[in-house]
């Protein structure tokens, strides 16, 4: 809202060339997501060479890092923030239940991983050692 | 069609003053604020986003379920014609590229409010130009996958080296990562069309004789989708 007003002013009040507010703050939020990838890509090289982040912890930095960097893009770039709240929560609402796919879909994956690792190390054997026996009687 | 643009162009320039007199729930208020056409492409997207997320949680869980999946680092190791070691270096700069196109479309968002055709049309190819350098980018990646290291969507050998010889890895990687990525690229490459059609628009003066350049602020958000897209698909498939 402030934004288009500002937007406005400029219009009729024809601004001076290279220090438009605007432009400023947007390459303020190119500055910031550059920054962050670039400490992603550094990290991720970390550990390559050093092994030194342990996975888990890695893992959790570049999910945080990555909501980061959609916060700026949609908030600043597609300009959400600066819309009405009603179009905001229309949109960040739906998105809540991503939350419980995610969460869901991988617990499943887990557990069938499980489901294999248990099948490998316990089914498996089991049945063979059954076969054998069937053989010998 | 030009119905629809004058009605929009009204409905948008008297800002709801009234709102704090008359309550959200009272009518004669618009709840969004934004025109149709804006409103749409934001619901569209939401749909859009609801499929990559099924398509990126499907590939978490087959990879969760997996009990080996081949190390990033490894896969992607290349770049360009230069030959080893050299992981993320590839993917960091289609990721900057992105970014940058990315930058370049909210200048030319910026421009249009000004009314500034030039300016508009100037940083509308530079965005154009970052998206076919994403796409060349992909195109090299794909092609060092595919006829370097034989990876299909059914088998490839990225799996552990045993006794110094590598074997298969699962066979779903190579599914996951052409489809998502394919996906993407796919997006990318309807949004420079989608660009260069709005350029060509801008050129011929039609946002001039409209009276606002609405349509760049349109084709802008499903840009910065797609850039949005790229981050998790990055995170997804290279760092994680």
């Amino acid at each position: 809202m402030e934004n288009t007003q500002a937007i406005e002013a400029q219009h009729v009040g024809e601004d001076t060339e290279g220090r438009d507010p605007i432009v400023k703050s947007l390459m303020r939020v190119f500055w910031i997501l550059l920054a962050v990838t670039v400490f992603e890509i550094a990290l991720a090289f970390l550990h390559y060479f050093t092994h030194f982040p342990p996975r888990a912890l890695l893992n959790a930095v570049f999910i945080v890092l990555t909501i980061v960097k959609a916060f700026y893009i949609i908030g600043e770039f597609m300009h959400l923030r600066h819309e009405l709240k009603t179009l905001i929560w229309t949109f960040l609402i739906p998105l809540s239940l991503l939350v419980w796919a995610i969460i869901a879909f991988l617990w499943d994956g887990n557990s069938w991983q499980q489901m294999r690792d248990h099948e490998r190390r316990v089914i498996e054997p089991t049945t063979q050692w059954q076969k054998a026996a069937e053989v010998n009687h | 069609m030009s119905n629809s643009v004058t009605a929009t162009a009204t409905a948008t320039t008297p800002v709801d003053t009234t709102t704090h007199t008359r309550g959200w729930w009272r009518g004669g208020v618009s709840p969004f604020n934004v025109s149709y056409g804006k409103l749409m492409m934001w619901i569209f997207l939401l749909s859009d986003t609801f499929t990559f997320c099924a398509l990126l949680v499907s590939y978490g869980s087959t990879r969760f379920s997996e009990p080996y999946w081949p190390d990033p680092n490894h896969v992607f190791d290349k770049f360009f014609f230069l030959e080893g070691d050299l992981p993320l270096v590839s993917v960091s700069l289609m990721t900057f590229i992105l970014i940058v196109s990315s930058v370049t479309m909210v200048l030319a968002v910026h421009a249009g409010h000004k009314m500034r055709r030039k300016e508009t049309a100037k940083w509308m190819v530079f965005t154009i130009i970052g998206g076919l350098l994403f796409l060349g980018c992909q195109a090299f990646e794909w092609a060092d996958l595919i006829m370097e290291k034989g990876v299909t969507t059914a088998h490839n050998m990225l799996g552990p080296i045993v006794n110094g010889h590598p074997t298969p890895g699962p066979g779903t990687f190579g599914a996951f990562f052409f489809l998502i990525t394919g996906f993407h690229g796919c997006h990318v490459f309807s949004g420079v069309v989608l660009n260069v059609v709005i350029l060509i628009n801008i050129l011929k003066g039609t946002y001039d004789k409209r009276g606002h350049y609405e349509m760049v602020e349109k084709v802008g958000l499903y840009w910065h989708f797609v850039d949005l897209v790229w981050v998790y698909v990055f995170t997804c498939f290279y760092l994680l």
